[in-house]
């Protein structure tokens, strides 16, 4: 507990790698959650011990097949309804959850655990620059309510620059 | 009804499917009816077990939710009640049960996905259980099987303050939890569910428990959140696979000490 600011949170965490299970990576965070603000996302610093495998290839190889395709890609219920994701979505379904860390943790508090339950609907929009534009309409699952809340957000990725959301 | 005879034989309740979007549930329950039946004459437990007591099995205990899953949205949970002067449909069927009623973690309003509707008791799926193990008399653990989170949960949900029994049902819970890991690594966590997941008046067990079915457990299946409710149907059996040690502790324990 800090007074008049808030409450902070020490966490020592293990990250596993989803694609590689038997990589693990340590980290430190410290978690700021302000007092009273439900308009603020908590403050979040992160220290990664260690290194997260290189994806350079097939980064740059998704990369590639996207920018050339004719029409903006354009899918929904990833995954569908038995869970199955096509292999050519999986990529997509992976930046879908980078995005869903943008928004769970800018609306998170002490009392919500979300988690990203579907992706509703992604289009691709073509961009001039060299970022990949994807528009996600989100299913958020938060388990305290048990409601599924749809989310709008935009994520831009490049395979050097990584990926970020556009502020608006 | 799982069944070798007798006459009103003391009996476990398992239900799965009362959250219509948890189909891992329904799956598992379809695959543990045949894992008892296969089973029978062929494991020591089994066989003890129903050689002296009956088992019931009720997969799809939200049949209009799970349709609904099927035919309309797949995240749907709740019933398909219409509430009466809202446009929004269905009531939370795991806080309509009389235990704390109406208390924290639900919701008055029909909107809510954790709405625990006008009364205690009004959805007819949750009224056809309470009505059914009220006449049978002599069901002595009831077992309601969710998705997702892995965890075994005891009551109760309704208050912080520990059951009567808390000692016991955590031992078992423990010892079902490490048979479970023992299977494919799955790590669940374990507790009363106020303790473990959330508050939450009105839940199955609450209700099994302070009627007098000493051993109510929640289960919630795979997986911690990465697929959710949308797990993909490869996971069925090894899920099923590795809650069926867990099933059986639970089973054995009620069987090994009668009350």
């Amino acid at each position: 507990d800090i007074d008049d600011v808030g409450h902070k949170y020490y966490l020592e965490l293990e990250l596993e790698d989803v694609l590689d299970k038997d990589r693990t990576v340590s980290c430190t965070a410290e978690v700021l959650y302000h007092l009273g603000s439900k308009t603020s996302a908590p403050d979040v610093q992160l220290t990664v011990q260690g290194e997260l495998r290189s994806t350079e290839e097939a980064d740059k190889e998704f990369y590639n097949r996207i920018r050339s395709l004719e029409k903006e890609l354009v899918a929904e219920n990833i995954p569908d309804s038995h869970g199955n994701v096509p292999p050519e979505l999986e990529p997509i379904h992976l930046l879908a959850w980078v995005a869903s860390g943008y928004v769970i943790w800018q609306n998170s508090t002490e009392n919500t655990k979300f988690h990203l339950a579907q992706v509703k609907h992604v289009k691709q929009v073509k961009r001039n620059d060299e970022d990949l534009q994807f528009d996600f309409v989100l299913l958020l699952h938060e388990m305290v309510s048990q409601e599924v809340l749809p989310w709008e957000v935009t994520l831009l990725w490049h395979p050097q620059r990584g990926a970020r959301v556009p502020q608006s | 009804q799982f069944s070798t005879g007798g006459s009103n034989r003391p009996a476990i309740w398992l239900d799965t499917g009362i959250h219509a979007r948890e189909w891992i549930t329904q799956a598992t329950g379809v695959w543990t009816a045949n894992k008892i039946a296969k089973e029978y004459g062929q494991d020591p437990s089994v066989t003890a077990i129903l050689d002296s007591m009956d088992i019931f099995l009720e997969i799809v205990t939200n049949p209009d939710g799970f349709a609904f899953t099927h035919s309309s949205n797949r995240l749907w949970r709740k019933t398909r009640s219409i509430n009466a002067g809202s446009r929004c449909v269905g009531v939370d069927p795991n806080r309509n049960w009389d235990a704390g009623f109406g208390g924290a973690g639900s919701s008055s309003n029909p909107c809510s996905e954790v709405y625990h509707g006008p009364h205690a008791h009004s959805e007819r799926e949750v009224r056809a259980i309470v009505d059914f193990i009220r006449a049978h008399g002599n069901v002595k653990s009831v077992i309601s099987i969710h998705s997702y989170s892995q965890m075994l949960l005891f009551p109760y949900g309704y208050r912080r303050a520990p059951a009567p029994d808390h000692q016991e049902m955590n031992e078992l819970a423990k010892k079902a939890v490490s048979d479970l890991a023992a299977v494919f690594g799955t790590k669940y966590s374990y507790g009363s569910i106020a303790n473990t997941i959330y508050m939450a008046g009105g839940t199955t067990i609450d209700w099994a428990y302070d009627s007098g079915v000493k051993y109510s457990f929640t289960l919630e299946l795979r997986d911690s959140g990465r697929y959710g409710f949308l797990l993909p149907s490869s996971q069925i059996v090894p899920t099923a696979t590795e809650t069926w040690p867990a099933l059986l502790d639970i089973m054995v324990h009620v069987l090994e000490h009668p009350y």
